[in-house]
């Protein structure tokens, strides 16, 4: 317990020296116009960083698995279904995309009834696994995807080139309303998240062990898969889609932090995603010049782990 | 008082459990005996609402189960599966702890210590409490579990298949502690049982099922004899009473 705390300091310290990095090294030109453009960026990977972290620890309880994000349930597809249609039917000077305000809310809305639909009156957790419900999400989200696709193709290349930007997860070019309105969801979903914290914990014996200890688990479930959809959507709207990030920080945090609590696990896992979100961004400023992106780097890192975890979940269940 | 009424579980077109009715006698050990198939882990899983009957009720105190609010109902009932698989690390202790979870809502207090220091003394388990489970052998996890339940300190335990992996000391001293529990602290303990001579040794009243109903169920003696062994098991299962318990010898019988 008293180790984990240590090392949740450290964690901290680290993602406190990546920010002050970030901020402060090698601002030339005027400092009042760097500086905050900065720290605008450094709060908005804050707020996805902890979004991403929470969705997906949380997601991995219900489901009982650990190489899985909330993205399998085909929420980031239908941000790109909608940024796509939008391009597609207005095109990419229309107030849609112009006005972020717009773009943002019916982002986040489009996925967050997507979710809800999905959870909400095509599936009852009593009545179906939950295994059968992310199947079905899966095959949507692939469904989607083809449909992304096709209209892709048909679009003017220079349409393309940019919705190509849009799918993209960027930290630049934020606008700072817009991250105030997302904090303010992460603030009421964390509050939420906080009080079922503990509840958490008796989930991971399973639902049998759980429902033993008076947990209510199908209506747990079912609040849990629509907060995380409300956290996703609200990340994948401010910066794009980059929830696969969710699923390299939440297994660091399994194997560094040695504990079942949630509490713990995901205050490890948002302060990793901190570290990579901003260090990555450093690096990615500083040491390619901008020539690359963070999300390449991410997808690049994240891969090779993903290889690794199922190598290892393979060997261990073999 | 657990009652169970006209109790029916369908899956699909086949119905699992039958129009069962079954009242639990109180300080006691009722075990649910039966051929594979016949519907005991069903109908324990339906009392202790981990599975929606289709039809009929389960009243615990004259209330359906299902109106109770879950953690009410976990402080009055527990229930331990048969697989018991996790995907967490936890030591013995940390485990044994979540027993008191309907009480503590996590935060232990020195009283859910006590209670949680009484269940592993209860299980033999002091010396392994901070090992984690994953290095343990698969009686001695069963042993944690079952502690964590006692720990719970419900009225009723309800257990599917207790002695799975476990070998004969360990069976011996999981039914003797289940015996103390109804006889010192007074539980009422409701057990699904494979081996038919734990049955008869350990428990006052026996529910035989047979393809999902009651064929019978009473008083130990009234149940392990040949007569109604016959009518359980379709075997002629020879009796034999060895120190005053009833010993069914069905090991080479036709």
């Amino acid at each position: 317990m008293r180790n984990n705390t240590k090392k949740l300091i450290i964690l901290a310290i680290i993602a406190v020296i990546c920010i002050l990095l970030y901020a402060f090294y090698d601002i030339k030109g005027g400092f009042d116009y760097a500086f905050p453009r900065r720290m605008m960026r450094v709060g908005a990977m804050v707020v996805t960083g902890f979004a991403i972290a929470y969705s997906t620890v949380v997601f991995q309880t219900i489901t009982r698995n650990r190489i899985l994000t909330p993205s399998i349930m085909g929420i980031d597809s239908m941000y790109e279904v909608v940024q796509t249609l939008i391009f597609f039917f207005a095109g990419s000077l229309s107030v849609w995309v112009v006005n972020q305000y717009l773009n943002f809310t019916a982002s986040i809305i489009a996925m967050v009834v997507f979710a809800l639909l999905l959870y909400r009156i095509l599936f009852r957790a009593d009545k179906y696994p939950i295994y059968l419900m992310l199947l079905i999400g899966m095959v949507l989200g692939t469904l989607l995807g083809s449909l992304v696709t096709f209209l892709q193709v048909l679009i003017d290349p220079i349409e393309f080139l940019s919705l190509q930007n849009r799918l993209f997860a960027s930290f630049t070019n934020i606008k700072v309303e817009l991250l105030y309105i997302s904090f303010g969801i992460l603030l009421i979903a964390f509050i939420y998240g906080y009080r079922i914290m503990s509840q958490l914990d008796v989930m991971s014996l399973g639902r049998e062990n759980a429902i033993n200890l008076g947990i209510n688990y199908d209506r747990v479930v079912m609040n849990i898969l629509v907060l995380s959809s409300v956290l996703i959507a609200t990340s994948t709207a401010l910066v794009g889609p980059i929830t696969f990030f969710g699923l390299i920080v939440a297994n660091l945090s399994y194997q560094f932090l040695v504990t079942y609590k949630h509490s713990i696990h995901i205050l490890g896992a948002g302060l990793i995603s901190v570290i990579a979100l901003v260090g990555g961004q450093f690096v990615v400023e500083h040491i390619f010049e901008m020539k690359t992106t963070l999300s390449v780097i991410i997808n690049f890192i994240g891969g090779i782990y993903f290889i690794y975890l199922l190598l290892k979940e393979s060997r261990a269940a073999g | 008082m657990i009652e169970i009424k006209e109790l029916t579980k369908r899956f699909g077109n086949k119905p699992v459990v039958n129009n069962v009715s079954v009242n639990i006698q109180p300080r006691a050990i009722t075990s649910f005996i039966g051929p594979n198939g016949a519907g005991k882990s069903t109908l324990l899983s339906m009392v202790s609402r981990l599975l929606d009957a289709d039809t009929g009720e389960v009243l615990l105190d004259e209330s359906n189960v299902k109106k109770w609010k879950s953690d009410q109902f976990a402080k009055r009932v527990s229930i331990l599966k048969q697989s018991n698989y996790l995907n967490v690390r936890l030591t013995v202790r940390e485990l044994i702890s979540f027993g008191r979870y309907p009480y503590s809502k996590g935060r232990l207090t020195d009283e859910d210590e006590q209670f949680v220091d009484q269940a592993i003394d209860y299980m033999n388990l002091g010396d392994m409490q901070d090992k984690f489970l994953d290095e343990l052998s698969g009686g001695q996890k069963q042993r944690a579990f079952i502690a964590m339940v006692i720990a719970q300190d419900t009225d009723y335990i309800l257990l599917d298949e207790p002695l799975n992996n476990l070998d004969m000391k360990h069976s011996v001293q999981i039914m003797k502690i289940l015996r103390k529990l109804v006889d010192e602290l007074g539980k009422t303990v409701v057990i699904v049982l494979h081996d038919i001579n734990f049955a008869s040794v350990y428990s006052d009243y026996i529910v035989a099922l047979k393809n999902g109903s009651v064929v019978k169920s009473g008083p130990t003696n009234d149940i392990i004899n040949p007569e109604a062994l016959r009518e359980i098991y379709d075997m002629n299962i020879p009796v034999q009473e060895q120190n005053g318990c009833r010993i069914c010898v069905y090991f080479n019988s036709h």
